[in-house]
C-alpha cells in the first residue's frame, strides 16, 4: 500500500504542525456507498413514466442547414415530441455570458449552419431508448456542405473557411484588439542577440477526451410544487442551474439541481448541455425525460481538452543560464469557445513556467477549427504548455552539455523574483522537488545543486524588478485574415517600450502586488489579517510605490449579532412565457421581532408582465449588445453589474 | 409484441418478471428487478461495469440476453454484504482506497468475487487477469489489485 513520506525539514521554519488530518488515514467519507452499490448516480433513481430523448446529429464537419423535415419522425411509434432549435428559448448556449466574458457565439441548437460534427440539429423524446433512436434515424435534415478546417495553424490563413461568424477571423477576440493574447516582460529579441545559444522546439498535443466511465447525462422531471428536478452528474452544478435557467428562460427558483454524484469528469462534465437538454425534454412533455450521452456521443460530441501547439524558442547562455524565452501558442477550441478564451488567459499568467527568466514574450491564439469545442480536463490550459517547457528544458540542458536536473535548478524561480506577470514569486519549491527527486531516483547531482535553496538568491538586484519592456501592435483583430500579418510568432520589431518598474498604463496590465492578493480579499469581503511585514528586498534599485495600487480599506467591523427577523415575502413572480396564475408563496413562520433596529432586505423588484417585455435574447441580437449598456448581461449577479 | 416471462433467482430471492424480446439482462436488472448495482457504462460489452455473476460466473448483462438466464442464479453486488457485516473485498477496498468515483467498483467487486470463489490465493498476475475486463479511469488499477490481494490473505486467515 501507499504511503507518505513527510519531509518536515524543508521549509522548517515556514511549517505549521498543527495538521489533524493531514497524513492519517482516513476512509473516504463516500466510499461505503460505492462498495455495497448504494451510491446513487444520477441514473440510479426511478421515475415512473420515463421518456428518452436523443439527439439529431449533423454527420457533416461544417454545413448550412437548408431545411429539417421532422413529419416521418413525429408519426413513429413511441414518440412524444420532436424537439428543434425554436423550442430552445434563449437559443445562446455561452457558457462564460454568466461572468460576461465574450460575445454569444453558440446555439444550443443549431437552426441555420452545422459547425461541427456531431453538432445538435434537433431531439426526439420517445417511450423508450430504441425507439428515439429510430425516430432520429428519421428526421431528414437538408444539409449544403461547405469546407471545413481541422488544424489551428490553418484555420488563421487568409483563406480559411469562417467557421463561426461572430468571430470571422477564426480567432478569439482578446480586449476587443488582437486576435491573440500577448504575453511581454523585457526584450526577447535583444536577448536573442546576445545569446550564445538558441534553442527551439514545437510540440503539440491532440485533443483527449475525458472518458469517464458514467458518460454525461441527466434526468429531469416536473416536480409537485411547480418545479422541475433535474438529476445530473455535471461537476458544476451551479453553473448547470445558472446555464439552464438562462436557456430555459425558468427563473432558478423554479429549478431544483441534485447532483454531486459523478462517475468520473475528470473536467468533461463542466458543460452543462444535458442538463437544460433534459430540462426542456420535461418542461415541452410535462413528463420525466433522461438525456444522457452514449459511448460514441461521449466520444464524438462530448467537449474534449483541446488540442494545442507550441513553438518555444529560449536564448541560452553558455553556463546555462536561460536569459529568454518566446512562446507561439494555439489552442483548438473547436467550432465554439466555450472555456477556451479564459483557458488561454490562465495558460499565459503561467508563462514561462517555474524559471526566472528575465525577457519573455508569448503570442497565444485561441484558434476557431470545425472540431468539437473544447473544455477543461485537469490541468485546464496549462498540462500541454507544461508539457512543451519540460521537454523544451531537456533540450536546452543538452544543448548547453548540462544535466538536466541542474539545468532546471540553476533556472528556478526564487522567493522575491518577479515573474512575467508583475508578480513576485512567493513560497517557490521547484529546486527542492529536484532535489528530493533526483536522491529518490538515485540521480546524483553536484555539491552546487545540492546547496541551492528557493529561499536565497531570490529577488536579488534585476531578479526582483521589473525590467524596461519592449511592445508591438502587431496581430490586430482582422489584419491576419486580409494577409497584413503572416507570422504568428511575436514581432522581432517592437514599436513601443514600457519603462522599467511600470506595469500600468501602457499595456492596462494590472499594478504590482504589494502585499500578496490582498486586492482580492477587499473585493470578496474578508477580513484583512495583519501585514506580515516587507517582502524581502534586493539592494538594487527599488521600484517607485505603484500610484495606481488602491489603499487598503479599513476592516471592516463585524456588526453585533442580530435575532433572524425574515425579510416580507417577494410578489409572486409572472413567468411572461406561459399564462399559468401565479403560484402563491407560503408564509415565513413568525418569531419574535428583535428590540434592535434591523433592515430587512429588499426583494428584487418584479419583472415586468409579459407582452410588455422585448427579449433581446434571439438569435440575431448577440448579448454582446447587451440590456442595458453594453457588454452588460442581465444574467450577472452582484458586483460585476457595475 | 408479446412480452416474455422470465424467473430467476437475484441474489437468493426468487424474481418473476415480463420482459420484451430481445431485452439486456443489464436494462431488465436495473428498471426490471430495481438493482441498480451493475452499472452502464458503454453499452458495449468494453468497461465492465455492468458484470453480474450468472451461476458464478462473471459476465456482461449489457451483451446478455435476459431471456437466456431463465432458471439461473444471479448475483450482483447488493449479495456481498451479509446484513451490515461487510464482505472482505469491500472492506479491503474501502481501507485500500480502491474506489475513487466508484462508477466500475460494482463490475470489479464482482470479478473480484468470482476470482476468490475459484481460487482463494491468487497470484498478483492471475488478479490483473481476473479484472482485465473492468476498465477503471479513477485509481491507476493498483490500488484495487492492492486491496483484491489483501482481501484474499484476510479470507484464508479466517477460514484456516
Amino acid at each position: 500500500m501507499t504511503t507518505v513520506e513527510f519531509r518536515k525539514d524543508l521549509f522548517a521554519d515556514e511549517r505549521d504542525d498543527t495538521l489533524k488530518e493531514i497524513g492519517k488515514p482516513t476512509i473516504r467519507q463516500d466510499i461505503l456507498g460505492h462498495v455495497t452499490g448504494r451510491t446513487k448516480y444520477y441514473d440510479d433513481h426511478l421515475f415512473d413514466g420515463l421518456l428518452h430523448m436523443r439527439a439529431v446529429r449533423a454527420p457533416h464537419h461544417h454545413a448550412r442547414i437548408r431545411s429539417i423535415d421532422t413529419s416521418q419522425a413525429e408519426r413513429m411509434p413511441g414518440v412524444r415530441r420532436v424537439v428543434t432549435a425554436k423550442d430552445v428559448p434563449n437559443n445562446l448556449n455561452t457558457l462564460l455570458s454568466l461572468i460576461n466574458f465574450g460575445k454569444d457565439d453558440e446555439p444550443f441548437c443549431a437552426h441555420d449552419k452545422v459547425r461541427f460534427l456531431g453538432e445538435t440539429v434537433a431531439w426526439v423524446i420517445a417511450d423508450t431508448e430504441a425507439l428515439a433512436r429510430d425516430a432520429v434515424a428519421h428526421v431528414r435534415v437538408d444539409y449544403e456542405v461547405l469546407p471545413h478546417v481541422l488544424d489551428p495553424e490553418e484555420a488563421l490563413k487568409p483563406g480559411a473557411p469562417v467557421v463561426n461568424e461572430v468571430y470571422p477571423n477564426n480567432t478569439y477576440d482578446y480586449h476587443e484588439t488582437y486576435d491573440h493574447q500577448k504575453v511581454r516582460f523585457g526584450d526577447v529579441n535583444a536577448a536573442f542577440a546576445r545569446a550564445d545559444h538558441i534553442v527551439e522546439g514545437e510540440y503539440q498535443m491532440s485533443p483527449i477526451e475525458q472518458a469517464p466511465i458514467e458518460t454525461c447525462g441527466a434526468i429531469a422531471a416536473p416536480e409537485q410544487n411547480d418545479r422541475y428536478v433535474c438529476h445530473t452528474n455535471t461537476q458544476a452544478l451551479f453553473f448547470s442551474l445558472g446555464t439552464a435557467s438562462k436557456l430555459l428562460n425558468i427563473p432558478s427558483s423554479r429549478l431544483h439541481f441534485i447532483g454531486g454524484t459523478v462517475g468520473g469528469g475528470f473536467g468533461g462534465k463542466v458543460d452543462s448541455i444535458v442538463e437544460p437538454t433534459a430540462l426542456l425534454g420535461a418542461i415541452l412533455t410535462g413528463r420525466p425525460v433522461k438525456f444522457a450521452w452514449d459511448r460514441s456521443e461521449e466520444m464524438q460530441v462530448g467537449a474534449p481538452r483541446g488540442a494545442e501547439r507550441w513553438r518555444i524558442r529560449d536564448g541560452v547562455m553558455a553556463d546555462g543560464t536561460i536569459i529568454a524565452r518566446e512562446f507561439t501558442g494555439f489552442f483548438d477550441s473547436g467550432a465554439y469557445i466555450r472555456l477556451s478564451s479564459y483557458a488561454i488567459i490562465k495558460g499565459a499568467g503561467h508563462l514561462p513556467g517555474p524559471y526566472a527568466i528575465p525577457n519573455v514574450a508569448a503570442n497565444i491564439y485561441c484558434c476557431i477549427t470545425n472540431r468539437t469545442p473544447a473544455t477543461a480536463m485537469r490541468g485546464f490550459g496549462i498540462t500541454a504548455v507544461d508539457f512543451a517547457i519540460e521537454c523544451h528544458m531537456d533540450k536546452g540542458a543538452e544543448k548547453v552539455g548540462m544535466d538536466p536536473i541542474e539545468f532546471r535548478i540553476l533556472n528556478a524561480y526564487r522567493d522575491g523574483d518577479m515573474k512575467v506577470h508583475r508578480r513576485k514569486a512567493k513560497n517557490t519549491a521547484l529546486i527542492e522537488c529536484c532535489q528530493v527527486a533526483a536522491g529518490k531516483a538515485g540521480w546524483a547531482l553536484s555539491p552546487e545543486a545540492l546547496a541551492q535553496s528557493s529561499t536565497t538568491g531570490g529577488g536579488v538586484g534585476e531578479r526582483g524588478l521589473i525590467p524596461e519592456t519592449v511592445t508591438d501592435q502587431e496581430g490586430r483583430i482582422g489584419e491576419r485574415r486580409a494577409g497584413r500579418t503572416p507570422d504568428t510568432a511575436p514581432a522581432r520589431n517592437g514599436s513601443g517600450r514600457v519603462p522599467a518598474g511600470h506595469a500600468v498604463a501602457a499595456i492596462g496590465a494590472a499594478p504590482v502586488q504589494n502585499p500578496d492578493m490582498e486586492i482580492e480579499i477587499e473585493r470578496i469581503g474578508h477580513r484583512i489579517a495583519a501585514s506580515q511585514g516587507a517582502p524581502a528586498q534586493g539592494t538594487g534599485q527599488m521600484p517607485a510605490p505603484q500610484s495606481a495600487a488602491p489603499p487598503r480599506p479599513p476592516a471592516p467591523v463585524p456588526a453585533a449579532p442580530q435575532a433572524y427577523v425574515p425579510p416580507a415575502p417577494p410578489q409572486a413572480y409572472v413567468p411572461p412565457v406561459a399564462q399559468r396564475p401565479a403560484p402563491q408563496p407560503p408564509q415565513p413562520p413568525q418569531r419574535p421581532a428583535d428590540p434592535a433596529p434591523y433592515t430587512p432586505y429588499a426583494p428584487p423588484t418584479q419583472e415586468p408582465a409579459s407582452g410588455q417585455q422585448s427579449d433581446p435574447y434571439s438569435p440575431d441580437k448577440p448579448f454582446s449588445r447587451g440590456v442595458n449598456r453594453p457588454g452588460t448581461s442581465r444574467f450577472l449577479s452582484g458586483t460585476r453589474r457595475r | 409484441m408479446a412480452k416474455t416471462p422470465l424467473t430467476f433467482t437475484l441474489n437468493d430471492a426468487e424474481t418473476a418478471l415480463f420482459v420484451d424480446p430481445g431485452a439486456n439482462l443489464l436494462d431488465v436488472l436495473r428498471r426490471g428487478a430495481g438493482d441498480l448495482t451493475p452499472k452502464q457504462g458503454c453499452a458495449q460489452g468494453a468497461c465492465g461495469s455492468c458484470t453480474v455473476l450468472i451461476d458464478g460466473e462473471p459476465h456482461l448483462s449489457c451483451l446478455t440476453l435476459a431471456e437466456t438466464v431463465q432458471g439461473r442464479r444471479i448475483e450482483t453486488v447488493a449479495a456481498l454484504a451479509h446484513g451490515p457485516d461487510l464482505h472482505p473485498l469491500q472492506t479491503a477496498f474501502m481501507e485500500g482506497f480502491a474506489a475513487q468515483c466508484g462508477f466500475c467498483t460494482s463490475g470489479m467487486l464482482i470479478a473480484a468475487k468470482a476470482l476468490l470463489d475459484r481460487t482463494p490465493n491468487p497470484s498478483r498476475d492471475e488478479v490483473i487477469e481476473a479484472i482485465s475486463g473492468n476498465l477503471c479511469r479513477c485509481t491507476g488499477y493498483e490500488p484495487i489489485v492492492d486491496a483484491i490481494l489483501v482481501a484474499s490473505t484476510r479470507m484464508q486467515g479466517r477460514s484456516s
